[in-house]
């Protein structure tokens, strides 16, 4: 294959870049509902979900 | 026009005027309440449910149905992504100018497409937020900009491979390149935006302008390899009289930019729940702070 060493780090770049913002969302989101679960445990609510509880 | 017939248009338009101002729910939406809302009380709640785009503005429900759809999106991704990769390595030929350099088109072209569409999405949420204050416009303009800057970047990374062996140079300020890195600076400057304001509301205004301004890049991009006499080669796929690629490749072209396509959908359906749950944080923690927790 001619000039492989260009198409192999062209392939390499796009494996980086999609797996780093793959990463970059799992871990976004994984941080995120750490910190909601932290919040329920701590008592605090939504308006809205307070309304539901009131409702029921 | 029985007068039965007017009261059920009118009642229905005075139920959607509400439902578009948030004043009221979809009947199936609500909650149970011993204190039904007025438009309940008056008789206008439809008695049928639906799925609607109404629904779907609402971001519980677009949680519910992005979790459900997810799975089944990412699966046909990485299918077509394999199938791709096989035909762009073992079926598609060298090209008789490029040779296996050929074989980067099927990641640079993707790319290049998505960068552009991934702003003409942004552009028409943007109009979402300032025209019909979509509840989820701006979340889908802000988790859209930093994947459009990663296909922007993976365009002109790959572009710059191709370009050294086939041009005999990294980089050349040709209209094609320079209204890309436009695009790629734009991205970052919009991301930056979201970042620098608190003001969520705000910032969802201001980057909106921004954006619609910025879709002027859009056809420069497109068009400057016939508007100028540019190094990058004039479009060979999308062209009014079809593309000038061999079917040969044609297929592993689009094969992958479907992969691309569907990736991309994938990860801007994840990243706006995390926009969602982003905000739901927000609104808790200054619950929190209120109540002194």
């Amino acid at each position: 294959m001619s000039h492989a060493g260009f198409i192999f780090a062209a392939y390499a770049m796009a494996v980086v870049v999609l797996a780093g913002v793959v990463g970059w969302i799992i871990a976004d989101g994984r941080a995120l509902r750490r910190r909601l679960a932290d919040l329920e445990v701590r008592g605090v609510r939504r308006r809205s979900d307070r309304r539901e509880e009131q409702a029921t | 026009m029985t007068k039965k017939a007017f009261n059920k248009i009118a009642d229905g338009l005075t139920e959607a005027i509400a439902i578009a101002r948030g004043e009221a729910k979809p009947a199936h939406l609500s909650v149970p309440s011993d204190n039904p809302p007025p438009l309940k009380r008056r008789g206008i709640v439809p008695t049928t449910p639906s799925m609607s785009l109404v629904d779907l503005a609402n971001p519980t429900r677009f949680l519910g149905f992005s979790q459900r759809l997810l799975p089944f999106t990412w699966a046909v991704a990485l299918g077509l992504l394999a199938v791709g990769l096989y035909m762009a390595f073992f079926t598609a030929p060298a090209d008789y100018q490029q040779g296996d350099t050929v074989r980067i088109m099927f990641i640079h072209v993707p790319s290049a497409w998505l960068s552009m569409g991934c702003y003409g999405l942004m552009a028409i949420a943007s109009l979402g937020t300032l025209v019909w204050r979509h509840p989820l416009a701006d979340v889908t303009a802000k988790s859209a900009a930093p994947l459009g800057a990663a296909f922007t970047f993976l365009t002109l990374v790959t572009g710059s491979l191709w370009g050294k062996p086939m041009w005999g140079t990294w980089w050349v300020w040709d209209a094609r390149l320079t209204s890309e890195l436009v695009l790629l600076l734009m991205y970052l400057g919009l991301i930056a935006l979201w970042q620098a304001m608190d003001d969520q509301g705000r910032a969802a205004r201001v980057a909106a302008v921004l954006t619609l301004v910025g879709t002027i890049n859009l056809p420069i991009i497109k068009f400057s390899v016939d508007w100028w006499n540019t190094l990058h080669q004039p479009a060979s796929v999308l062209r009014l009289d079809g593309p000038t690629i061999d079917i040969s490749m044609l297929i592993p072209l689009f094969v992958m930019a479907g992969a691309f396509t569907l990736m991309f959908a994938a990860l801007l359906m994840m990243s706006m729940r995390n926009e969602i749950l982003r905000r739901r944080v927000r609104t808790m923690e200054l619950t929190a702070a209120g109540l002194g927790a």
